[in-house]
């Protein structure tokens, strides 16, 4: 019996714009507006869509990282919208964030070490041998050394630094890890390699992922089920072999026709 | 008949603290009008610095050798003055940015206006109908209105629109898009590549693409060169290269590219290590230190060119064997 580790239900976030007048009325930016789906555990969930249709809004949301306007987010069963950053903080330790950029969200003055132990120290109170412990433990499942303890970010690459990242996530041992475009800033022969390491601590450590990219072919890759999000609505749902094969909606025909292939021979017709 | 543009032995090394860094070396390309050429490879592998050595846009700290021949004329010997002239009119470059490269300050009408009171001497009435004229070519709607706005008032897309739109102003010999669509999304990457397609074949241009993504240059070019560490590892014929991958790293990058349709029964082939540190670049072949083919004499002399037929030129010291793994098992 497999567990849903993250369920949505009928989330709606709207963003104020500020007043044309004093007197106008408010308007919103309608960023997501009731998405529902869920997630099983040990499946890697897909969301695609252009920039601007509420992927990141999504990620931020269920990631309770900002306030929701309605709406729930259940993560193994608990609730987390509405309750207080306090409240949340002894859950976080199932659920965890990769963010796009690697340069930006490491921070340059601390050591690898530091950076991925922090979300321990705020999380589980263990001590200094057993978090050393720990720390080694992830920096081995990512492939560093365990030399790279004692550097800086400044020292690696972009791709050992998003390992880095998966590494300060996976070290509280989450259940489900919230990943925003994870490979959009790498070189493509690096992020072959970061696919492949997301793919394979799914398989030793059975996390979920939730999955969020604008490249189509990345998310066949990884995912088996698929969102297709079109102005912060899914417009279609389902098993990646099912979308991809058939799509029944005219937004993601669109998505798959516009994404150019090397090798096929095809030119754009014109 | 002249060339329109031949590059000869060009080689930029960027002045660090830490040593000169070799960003191309040994490049040589020749283009004639109406010919699109596409230069793909990764960051850090001499894409950008050799657009911005054909438009003398190089950074201080740059030092170039050999020739870079625009119909004739060396660019490289000639004076920021003489260079002004010819950038924008003769030559013009889309950038990857299209929200840094425009001016927020002013207009998009005041920013097309610009070059075409300078280079081709419109009064400012000329020049704005010219500049709606242009805006609606590049398939802007609202014209008329839109030279009013700034660039924050329009959309990703709409932006590029205007970068295209400033760089045909002058109707330049040769087009130079950098990573023209890497910030966009693939619908609108779609609208735009198939945009600056049907304008360099109507105004008969040349066009430099350079992308990462090979998709974007299988599909637009008709010739492609690979660069790797500053080098052009393989060229030749877009349909040909692609039919006979040969160069260990252009096998590599191919099949690291996870690809709709392929699954995920298969596992995506990585090339192992990372792109080289230009300072400290082998002095043979660039791609020794991550090639599985790389063997004694690799890091140490560099390979000379080999001829394939049809225009299809690698540098490789194990040529035979890189043909014979060419159905992709290479990395496996």
């Amino acid at each position: 019996m497999t567990r849903t580790v993250l369920e949505v239900n009928n989330l709606v976030r709207h963003y104020p714009l500020p007043k044309e007048s004093l007197f106008a009325k408010p308007r919103f930016v309608h960023a997501l507006n009731g998405v529902s789906f869920k997630i099983e555990e040990g499946q890697s969930f897909g969301i695609v869509g252009e920039s601007g249709c509420g992927k990141s809004t999504l990620a931020r949301n269920v990631m309770a990282l900002e306030d929701t306007d309605s709406g729930s987010v259940k993560i193994l069963g608990n609730e987390v919208v509405g309750k207080s950053f306090d409240e949340i903080r002894p859950l976080r330790k199932d659920f965890q964030m990769v963010f796009q950029d690697p340069y930006g969200s490491l921070d340059p003055h601390h050591t690898v070490g530091r950076i991925v132990a922090e979300p321990l120290a705020a999380l589980e109170p263990l001590t200094k041998s057993e978090t050393a412990e720990r720390v080694a433990e992830v920096l081995d499942s990512v492939g560093l050394k365990p030399t790279d303890i004692q550097k800086y970010p400044h020292e690696f690459s972009g791709g050992q630094r998003q390992r880095i990242a998966i590494a300060r996530a996976l070290i509280t041992r989450p259940a489900l890890i919230v990943a925003d475009e994870p490979v959009s800033a790498l070189d493509v022969s690096v992020q072959a390699q970061v696919l492949n390491l997301l793919r394979d601590l799914q398989e030793s450590h059975g996390v979920t992922y939730m999955f969020i990219s604008h490249d189509l072919a990345v998310v066949e890759y990884l995912c088996d089920e698929v969102a297709v999000m079109y102005k912060g609505s899914i417009v279609e749902k389902g098993r990646t072999e099912d979308i991809f094969a058939n799509a029944t909606h005219p937004y993601t025909q669109t998505l798959l026709n516009a994404v150019p292939q090397p090798g096929t021979g095809r030119h754009q017709v014109r | 008949m002249m060339t329109l543009l031949d590059i000869k032995n060009l080689d930029i090394s960027l002045q660090t603290a830490m040593g000169p860094a070799r960003a191309v070396r040994n490049l040589n390309i020749t283009m004639e009008k109406g010919e699109t050429l596409g230069i793909v490879g990764e960051s850090g592998c001499g894409k950008s610095m050799t657009a911005l050595a054909l438009m003398g846009l190089l950074p201080e700290n740059a030092q170039t050798t050999g020739e870079i021949l625009l119909s004739g004329e060396d660019l490289l010997t000639k004076t920021e003055k003489d260079m002004c002239k010819i950038r924008g009119n003769r030559m013009a470059m889309i950038f990857q940015e299209p929200m840094t490269s425009l001016n927020p300050v002013y207009t998009v009408g005041r920013q097309i206006m610009e070059p075409l009171r300078l280079h081709r001497g419109l009064s400012k009435s000329e020049a704005y109908d010219e500049a709606v004229r242009l805006l609606d070519r590049v398939g802007i709607p609202n014209p008329s209105e839109r030279v009013y706005n700034h660039p924050h008032q329009l959309s990703g897309g709409q932006r590029q629109r205007v970068m295209i739109a400033l760089a045909l102003s002058c109707s330049p010999d040769i087009l130079i898009a950098d990573e023209p669509t890497t910030a966009l999304d693939v619908t609108i990457q779609a609208q735009i590549l198939d945009l600056i397609h049907s304008l360099v074949t109507e105004e008969g241009m040349a066009l430099i693409l350079i992308s990462h993504d090979l998709g974007v240059i299988a599909e637009n070019t008709q010739k492609v060169m690979v660069m790797y560490g500053g080098t052009i590892v393989e060229s030749g014929e877009t349909d040909h290269i692609f039919s006979e991958l040969t160069h260990p790293y252009t096998q590599g990058l191919f099949a690291a590219m996870p690809k709709l349709g392929m699954g995920r029964k298969k596992r995506l082939t990585t090339i192992p290590g990372t792109v080289p540190d230009l300072i400290n670049l082998p002095q043979g072949c660039t791609f020794t230190d991550r090639c599985p083919l790389a063997s004694g004499g690799c890091r140490e002399t560099m390979p000379g060119l080999s001829d394939l037929g049809n225009g299809h030129t690698v540098i490789c010291h194990n040529l035979e064997q890189a043909k014979d793994t060419r159905n992709g098992e290479l990395y496996s």
